[in-house]
Parts: C-alpha cells; structure tokens; sequence
C-alpha cells in the first residue's frame, strides 16, 4: 500500500473529520436527527479507512480488541443502567423523568447517557466486525 | 419492588449478558447465568402469583402511557410461559457447566453463557410485551443468540444447521414484519390491545387479511409447523446437548404463544376462524406433521435427531389443539406447551449426559445403557413414557385434553390421529428402551454420568411426574388462560 500516496494523504485528512462529525452525530441526536446507531457506524467508518489505508496491524494498536470488548459490553450496561437508576429513584423502568428534579432536564440526561451508550456499543462492535473479517486471511 | 416484576425478569438476563462477556474462564460467567436464571424464576414464579391475585399485570416502558409507549402485559397465558422459559433456564444453566466445558471448550465458555442469556431475554421478552413491533425486536435478539449458539457445536455441520435456521428464521421474522407493517398501516397503531380493539370495524379489507396471512406464515416457521419444520431436525441434532435441551423445550414454545397472542388475542376468535379458514389451514397440517414426523422418528439412528423429529410432531398436538379454535382445545394446547418443554428437556438432557460418557448420541451409544448409567437409563424411560402419554406422567395430562376438545366437536378422525401418533411414539421410545434393556454395552468400563449433570436432570423427570399427579397447578392456569383468550383478551 505504500505507493498509494495520495489516497493515505487524503485518508489521513480525512478521518479526523469524519471522527468530528460521529460525534456531532452523536450529541446531536438529543435536538434532531442523529443518534447512536448513526454516530457509532460513522465513528467506525474513520477506523475502517484507517485499516484500509495503513493495515490490520496499525489500527489494532490504535484500538485492541481487548478494548473493543469491553466498550462494548459498558455500552450495553450504560444503557440497561440508565434504566436501573430510573427505577432506583422512584420511576419506572427507563423514565427519565426521575433522573433529575425537573422532568425535563432529567430527559435530556436520561436520552444522552442512552445514546452514548449505544454509541459505544455500536461503533466498538463494527469495529470488532470489520477487524475480525479483515484478519480472517493472516490467521491461517 | 413487586410492581417492577416484568421488567426484572428481562434485566437480570440483559444486565448479565454484558457482564458475562468480560469474565474469563468457564466457572464465573456460569455461576453468573445461574443466579440470574434463578432470579429471573423467582420473579416469574412472583409475576404469576400476582396475576393469579389481581388479574392482567401493566407496566408501563419508561413511564409513557399505551398505546404510545410500549408497554408489558402480563396474563395468565405469558405469566405461565414466563415460568416454563425461566424454570427451563434454572435446570439447565446447572446442568450446561459440565456439559458446555466438555463440548464447547473453556475458552469459548464466555462467549456461551453471553449468548445463552441473550436468549433467555429474547425469549422473556417476546412473551412479556404488549407491543407487536417489539415482539419483532425481541425475536431477532433471541434468533440471533440462536444462531450463535447452533453454530457452536462440536460437529461441523452445525454451522451448516445453523446457517439454514438462519435462512429461514430471518423469512419467518420478515413475514411477520410485514403482517404487522400492514396492521399498522391500517390502524396506525402496533399496541397489541389497541389493535384488538381497532381491528374488528376493518376487519373486512384485504389487507388486514394478508396482514393475518403473513402474520400466520411467518410464526409458522418459527415455531416449525410440517411443512415449515426443515430447519429443525438439523439445527437441534447438531447444536451443543445444553443448548438443545433448552431450545427444545422453550424456542418453538414462545412461537406459539406468539401466534396464540395473536390469533385470539389481536384478531379474535370470529376473524381468526369465522371469517379466514385458519381450522381447516392449521387442523390438516398438524395432524399429517405429527403423523408423518413420529413416522419419520421411527428411523433415525441418531437419537438426538429422533426426538427433534418427534418435538416437529408435538409442535403438532399443540397447533391442533389451538386450531380447534375452542376454550378446551386452547387449554389443551397451552398445557401442552408447558408440559413438552417438561419431557422434551428432560430427554434432551439425558442425551447430553450419554454424549458426555459416549462420546455420541446414536442408537449404538445407547445400548446397555441399564448396566452402565442406569439413573441415565431410567431418565430416558420416564421421559420417554411422558412423551407416549402414559398415565402419572405430564404427557397423559396433555393429551387427555386434547382428546376431550376433540370429542366436544366431535372430531372421530382426529382422536384416532392423535392415538396413532402415541402409538408411533411407544415405536420410536421403545426401540430405544429395548437398545438401553437387552443390548450389550458398546464400552462396558463407561460409568454413569457425574452428578452435576444428573440433578438436574432428575429435577425435570420429577417435574414430569409431580405435573401429572398433581394438575391443579397447570390445569387451571391453562384454562384460565384460556378462558382470558377466548374473551378477546383485552382486559383493560
């Protein structure tokens, strides 16, 4: 891949952007369009070019699979937490409501610990995903 | 905390399966599945207690009010599934340590458990919602756990068996999104009891019609209705001893209440049997799938793979019974529910543990199992005897009722299909009885199973004779049940 030059220019150009705009995605999906789900595959995607650009190897020093595991497990318990501590302070299961005196501040924090962490889930699991895929090939 | 009760029983399996992911080793992610299993049945068994006491249980998802939130209704008929789903993962989380670390390896033990509690959710939460549209999330949470778990079987051709299960489970799981997208176009709603209530006055358009079509199909498959059963023989021979006996007891159990939910429940029973020809589809199929599947048992040589053909044919008793479209044939039907996923894990388990000393599941490994895994041996013969439908045990239960429904509409042909099917079953129970009694052992030095693997199996082949003495217990449920269905179901 080294003579790609202006491909790895240009991706590493790139990926700090798209990495900026996952997490606008991200925050921005408390006020409109946006979420988790989107923010962490777009997250993901800047991994994916980094992987296609400089090698497996590379982007697994970056971001280990041991790692990955772990974000990814915390997303889902950030979430089903969220809903814990819901229930902890008088509500129902994942009423936000309760997660703070006024109602609707306690939406706002209720919705985006939520979305942050599906985020984590998501672009933690598409990456884990594309590594697993990618290093099918060099295991055998 | 007892007004939280069916959100628990979906949070210790959710809250688990992440944690399991991270543990390492076999013991711990096992000791964790087990207490949650164990908490999950205590909440069941509470959640049932409290619908017996106060009727039809609401919880309403993060406080929205239905029909916008979704919310958990809880009845007789889910209250009783819970039980089953939760009770089955009680005996056979204990009962996987040994038999999963033999199978699957250590290392892949994590992994195992994460899936396995992925599917205890998914299966919980089917069977505890309100909502048509997360009735399709929760059954891609328990299909995909499914799929993974298939796949981990010893031999290779699970990821063949899995891999069609998996076809066709994402057919059945799309029909059913596209009965409900139809519902939902037509009554701009996808809360169960609202649509129960919206449907009637439409009922007459051709969309609903097809809506109940593709509905009717896609749970079809799922539960593996002759001829939708293909993806079963395979996927249940093939998939690690643990994960059969729960699959085979609970997976296409839920599928049934399912289509139960919906049927009597969504489109009501003058729809579901008066205006579509749902008797005459169902009543023709059940009876040539538990005809031709026990037929077709007679002749495995892998027993594992002949009591999946029989599960197609018990899948038979229980459409039959609720096709009947009547109070007796549900109850019939809902008992048979319960007391299959009894004998059926019982009988899976058994073959985990003679995997586990022979090494295979055939005939041949089968062969004076008397003399050298004698309490093995006796599991199989009462959990077998259960499968025929001998008297004391939860088979005779089911299947009387059955018989009754039939003789109140006075269905002649049906109750000879239904003896000759337990006929076929004393065939293919008793040839594997006469292997274990007079054959000469393959490996008479092997010994009989260790005990983590035993008590378990012995509590469920107690279950099933303790269920058929006394049937105060699931009789009533099941005809109150019933009886909450047939009244349109909606009880505000």
């Amino acid at each position: 891949m080294s003579d790609h030059l202006i491909l790895r220019i240009v991706g590493k150009f790139l990926i700090p952007y798209i990495l900026l705009f996952g997490l606008y995605v991200q925050f921005h999906g408390d006020f409109g369009p946006g979420g988790g789900f989107q923010a962490g595959v777009i997250f993901a995607s800047a991994f994916v070019i980094h992987t296609l650009l400089f090698g497996l190897e590379s982007a697994e020093r970056i971001a280990p699979q041991w790692i990955l595991k772990i974000v990814a497990a915390s997303g889902v318990l950030i979430y089903a937490l969220v809903g814990v501590a819901a229930m902890l302070m008088g509500g129902n299961y994942l009423d936000y409501d309760f997660l703070a005196a006024d109602p609707i501040a306690g939406q706002h924090i209720g919705i985006i610990l939520v979305e942050f962490g599906v985020g984590l889930t998501v672009a933690s699991v598409m990456m884990l995903l594309f590594f697993t895929f990618a290093g099918r090939g060099e295991a055998s | 905390m007892l007004a939280h009760l069916p959100v628990l029983v979906i949070l210790a399996p959710l809250l688990g399966a992440p944690v399991a992911s991270l543990l390492r080793g076999p013991n711990w992610p096992w000791l964790l599945a087990t207490l949650l299993s164990w908490f999950a049945l205590l909440c069941s068994v509470l959640l049932l207690i409290q619908v017996n006491a106060q009727g039809t249980f609401i919880y309403t998802m993060g406080g929205w009010e239905a029909p916008w939130g979704i919310e958990y209704r809880i009845d007789f008929a889910n209250a009783l599934l819970l039980v089953l789903i939760t009770g089955l993962a009680s005996v056979v989380l204990p009962y996987a340590r040994l038999s999963v670390e033999h199978e699957i390896g250590a290392d892949r033990c994590p992994l195992f458990y994460t899936a396995l509690l992925l599917l205890i959710l998914g299966l919980c939460g089917i069977t505890v919602t309100g909502d048509a549209f997360n009735v399709f999330v929760f059954l891609e949470v328990s299909s995909l756990a499914t799929y993974t778990l298939i796949a981990m079987g010893r031999d290779r051709r699970a990821l063949t068996a899995s891999f069609s299960y998996l076809i066709m489970g994402t057919i059945g799981a799309t029909f059913y999104l596209i009965g409900v997208g139809f519902l939902y176009v037509m009554t701009g709603t996808l809360n169960m009891a609202d649509l129960a209530e919206r449907l009637p006055a439409i009922s007459d358009s051709s969309t609903v019609r097809t809506a109940f079509a593709f509905i009717v199909t896609g749970i079809c498959l799922k539960l593996a209705l002759f001829p939708l059963h293909l993806w079963l023989p395979n996927a249940y021979t093939y998939s690690p001893s643990a994960v059969t006996a729960f699959l085979g007891a609970t997976a296409t159990k839920v599928a049934v209440y399912v289509l139960i939910r919906f049927v009597f429940t969504i489109f009501g029973v003058e729809f579901s049997f008066g205006a579509e020809p749902l008797a005459e589809i169902l009543v023709p199929l059940a009876i040539i799938g538990l005809l031709s599947a026990s037929t077709v048992s007679i002749m495995q040589p892998n027993i594992k793979r002949m009591l999946a053909y029989s599960s197609v044919a018990q899948i038979g008793y229980i459409v039959l019974g609720l096709a009947m479209g009547t109070a007796m044939g549900l109850t019939a039907s809902l008992l048979h529910v319960f007391n299959h996923g009894l004998m059926k894990g019982a009988l899976f388990m058994v073959m985990g543990a003679v995997a586990y000393r022979m090494g295979g599941t055939s005939i041949d490994d089968m062969r004076g199992l008397a003399k050298t895994m004698p309490l093995t041996f006796w599991a199989f013969v009462l959990g077998g005897l259960s499968l025929i439908g001998v008297p004391l045990t939860v088979g005779f239960v089911s299947k009387w009722h059955l018989i009754l429904a039939a003789l109140e509409l006075g269905w002649w042909p049906v109750v000879v299909a239904i003896l000759a099917g337990s006929m076929l079953a004393v065939v293919y129970v008793g040839r594997v009885v006469e292997a274990g009694f007079f054959g000469e052992p393959k490996d008479a030095t092997k010994r009989e199973a260790p005990w983590g693997l035993l008590v378990p199996l012995w509590v469920l082949v107690i279950a099933n004779i303790w269920f058929g003495i006394d049937t105060r217990l699931t009789v009533d449920i099941a005809e109150a049940a019933a009886a909450q269905l047939m009244a349109g179901g909606v009880v505000r």
